[in-house]
């Protein structure tokens, strides 16, 4: 287990150094004009250009560049957008934002969809059952480009139950809403997955064995059903994180929460390579461990599966 | 149950009326004078005054600092910190200060805050944004240094000649003069800008060294003082500094709320979490006017959009072939149906923000007329294909796409509309003049002159000039007018100047900007001015009393 743990934190090194090498080569194939993208329409100064393409090293060769940013990155320093912030103030300030957010849809997501998953599984064919897969189709179909703003027209707006936008100091109900928006579709997939694999575990031969011992229906569901409905279920939360975090780009942007989602589309927009690159790098990280944790809860789950 | 519902019907028209009762009393209340308003900004890229020239970091500082010219209705401008701003020749300038203005931190303002502050603009190597502001002055090119392997080649370039601009002198502590390298009459018009702010001592670590910090918390002499420091993607929150001379505001702050799109703060609006958003997106403007009813205005703002001519190509040479297509352009009904009433029709070469604007100066070639469009489209031998390309980082492809779908129906042509991702990529290719065909443009005045748009936009050597435009008897006027006695004079040189542009038409005016701006029911009296930044001056929460 030790030792399995170790070799994956290994890899993880080198995932790391590839991403930043290959998020950096994007980032300076697709650049074309950093200055002008962040004075906008405003005409730039030939004098003001000079002086911030020497400062930034713009200009000069990709692996000139590469190594200044290594060159920093080696000794902790991510660098400087173009307009003089610290990068890594904004990555100080927007990440606990956004793993705040996605922590919150998870557990919706997680708690509600497994839930009621659970409940539609074991009454198959019920009102309940077909409600929910009539619902969650719906919520499947819908884009979060357009279900964010629906939400917040809806229950911020027109009824007020929510704030209508969280700001960059949320309080934890000014987060509630975003966190249901992002997870909604984490939610929805979860619960048909959930919904799926308990109907088929109900028929499965160990759940006719637990029942003709005379187990307790509270029990063969509570910890047979369950436990094994529960792998994929798993599995399907640390891919979707990857999910979660596109769709952050869209929330963060319509409940004005200035987390990691929104500062990578800026750095996008002002072709700040910097910026992306070190956004970027940690979020590979944080995709590499939270699937390590996915890896060591199957054999929690299961076990049968054993890591040496 | 039914007492329930008779209290209700009674309740409701008690309240109903309680409701309108308040509403009348509301204009006669007295406004709460300590309370704060909540402002929409996008996040500033910069809070120094020579380095900050987005929208968002010129309204923060607008209400940190005080110019030393405001303008009048008429977009003349008045004294302000100045006590006056005078010239006999319109080379050398005198500014008076007005005595008793003083920092945040409690120190005078004197003519060294002006000097000091504006040579720190200029100096090349200090890379601040608004530093061509500064390059009229005497002595600016001495600040400047070319590097010898270009900006990209590994040396850094060397350190300027000097690093105080030989134009600017201290006659004493109220008074210094400036000195042009040309005569310029409306320099005391560009002394609005938000460049021309003053900074105080406590701004440099060493003479000439902006303090690093001093942005994430400036001291200005302005109405409004800093609380606190700025908190970046959050607010800027700033309180009245009750020891400033002039007019007083008549609220006792403002939060200038960081949001990442306008449509949030729209939301924020409509349920009462924001006070101003001073540009409702285009997308909220259709259901604006009932979402907000009278708490949604309207304001002149200095855009003009217009569509370029790559006058050098030789199917556009013949200014009749431009003026056919103008004439084939529906304004009007682009802006109904595509803008929704958010911008105003162009007729004319410079927007009505500017003193010396009149209106329809083009005349017969804006005005709508497809019958006369395609004659003389005909007989001038327009292209049979033409082509208009546009940046798709901006709200443009809609109305491009018309713009083709009218060419194609009214003078029987072939169009296509061409996105290029980025507006530095358009630019890029209109300057190394690409065949890009027409072209989309935008610009946004720095000072409310005629000549900020006749000069950069059309003059030969003009900065934005990218459609290769020259005119000798064009340029001269220009430079006649900026050098003319008098302001009145100088804008009839560039009325004249304009009537040239109307006779060969090297863009098509189609735009005039607006300020689309909304606010909450807390608050009255919300006026957006032409540099489309809220008026500080003028905004009242209205009391609870």
């Amino acid at each position: 287990m030790v030792r399995y743990v170790i070799r994956r934190l290994l890899q993880m090194i080198l995932t790391f150094f590839g991403a930043t090498f290959l998020v950096y080569a994007l980032m300076f194939g697709n650049q074309s004009d950093p200055i002008q993208a962040l004075a906008g329409e405003r005409p730039v100064s030939d004098a003001l250009r000079a002086t911030l393409t020497e400062h930034y090293h713009l200009g000069r060769p990709f692996l000139v560049q590469y190594g200044y940013y290594m060159r920093g990155l080696l000794t902790g320093d991510f660098g400087e957008t173009l307009s003089g912030r610290r990068i890594s103030d904004i990555m100080a300030q927007s990440w606990p934002l956004t793993i705040e957010l996605a922590l919150l849809a998870m557990v919706f997501a997680a708690v509600f969809g497994t839930a009621a998953g659970v409940y539609a599984g074991l009454r198959r064919g019920g009102v309940f059952d077909t409600t929910t897969l009539a619902v969650t189709l719906l919520v499947i179909a819908l884009p979060i480009i357009v279900l964010a703003p629906m939400a917040q027209l809806l229950f911020g707006v027109k009824l007020g139950w929510f704030p209508t936008t969280a700001g960059a100091r949320p309080t934890l109900y000014g987060l509630i809403l975003p966190a249901m928006v992002l997870g909604a579709a984490s939610l929805a997939t979860m619960l048909r997955l959930t919904r799926a694999s308990v109907a088929e575990n109900l028929r499965a031969d160990y759940v006719r064995t637990a029942r003709a011992k005379g187990l307790a229906r509270r029990r063969v569901v509570g910890i047979h059903v369950l436990r094994n409905s529960l792998i994929p279920v798993i599995t399907l939360i640390g891919v979707d994180l990857g999910t979660l975090m596109a769709g952050a780009i869209v929330t963060e942007g319509v409940f004005n929460i200035p987390g990691v989602g929104s500062k990578l589309l800026l750095g996008i927009q002002t072709e700040d390579g910097p910026l992306v690159v070190g956004l970027v790098s940690v979020l590979v990280v944080v995709f590499l461990v939270v699937n390590l944790i996915v890896d060591l809860l199957y054999a929690v789950l299961d076990p049968r599966i054993r890591y040496v | 149950m039914q007492v329930r519902r008779l209290t209700a019907f009674v309740a409701l028209p008690l309240v109903a009326t309680l409701g309108l009762a308040a509403c009348n009393s509301d204009s006669a209340s007295q406004a709460d004078p300590n309370a704060v308003v909540s402002v929409q900004i996008a996040e500033p890229q910069h809070l120094v005054p020579t380095n900050s020239n987005d929208a968002s970091g010129t309204q923060v500082l607008g209400a940190l600092f005080s110019p030393l010219v405001t303008f009048d209705d008429q977009s003349k401008p008045v004294e302000s910190a100045a006590a006056s701003v005078s010239s006999k020749d319109n080379k050398t300038w005198t500014v008076k200060l007005k005595d008793g203005y003083t920092f945040h931190n409690g120190e005078k303002v004197t003519s060294d805050s002006y000097i000091s502050a504006w040579n720190y603009g200029a100096y090349m190597p200090n890379g601040q944004g608004n530093s061509y502001f500064f390059s009229r002055i005497a002595g600016f090119a001495d600040l400047q240094s070319t590097d010898p392997d270009g900006p990209e080649g590994p040396k850094p370039a060397p350190a300027p000649k000097a690093t105080a601009m030989t134009g600017l002198k201290k006659a004493d502590d109220l008074t210094f003069t400036i000195t042009l390298s040309e005569p310029f009459t409306e320099f005391k018009t560009v002394l609005g800008y938000s460049a021309f702010y003053p900074l105080p001592k406590a701004a440099f670590s060493a003479p000439g060294v902006l303090d690093k910090d001093f942005e994430q918390a400036p001291i200005g002499q302005g109405p409004f003082k800093m609380v606190g420091r700025w908190i970046h993607d959050a607010k800027v929150e700033v309180e009245r500094y009750d020891a400033f001379p002039g007019r007083k505001p008549k609220v006792g702050g403002v939060e200038f709320r960081i949001y990442l799109q306008p449509s949030a703060a729209y939301a924020d609006v409509l349920s009462g979490n924001l006070d101003v958003i001073p540009q409702i997106p285009t997308e909220d403007l259709a259901t604006a006017p009932d979402d907000l009813g009278e708490r949604f205005q309207r304001s002149a703002a200095s855009q003009l959009q217009m569509l370029a001519f790559p006058t050098y190509e030789p199917q556009f040479k013949n200014p009749d072939v431009r003026k056919a297509i103008s004439m084939a352009i529906d304004r009007d009904e682009m802006i109904r149906s595509i803008f929704k009433g958010s911008q105003e029709p162009a007729r004319s070469f410079v927007s009505p923000v500017v003193a010396g604007y009149r209106e329809n100066t083009c005349g017969q070639a804006c005005e709508f007329n497809p019958t006369k469009a395609k004659q003389l489209y005909r007989s001038a031998d327009g292209p049979s294909k033409i082509r208009i390309s546009y940046n798709s980082d901006g709200p443009h492809k809609d109305w491009v796409d018309a713009t083709c779908n009218e060419l194609k129906a009214n003078l029987g042509v072939q169009c296509d509309a061409v996105p290029e991702p980025k507006f530095a990529d358009l630019l890029t290719k209109a300057q190394a003049k690409t065949d890009i065909g027409m072209f989309r443009m935008g610009w946004i005045m720095d000072y409310p002159s005629m000549e900020n748009y006749l000069g950069p936009l059309y003059s030969t050597s003009g900065s934005s000039n990218y459609y290769g435009y020259s005119n000798q008897q064009f340029d001269t006027l220009v430079q006649q007018g900026a050098a003319a006695p008098t302001m009145d004079d100088s804008i009839k040189k560039y009325q004249q100047a304009e009537d040239i542009l109307v006779k060969d038409m090297p863009v098509i005016p189609l735009r005039f900007g607006q300020n689309n701006y909304g606010y909450s029911e807390r608050v009255r009296d919300v006026a957006v001015d032409l540099y489309s930044r809220v008026d500080l001056n003028t905004i009242e929460v209205i009391g609870n009393s």
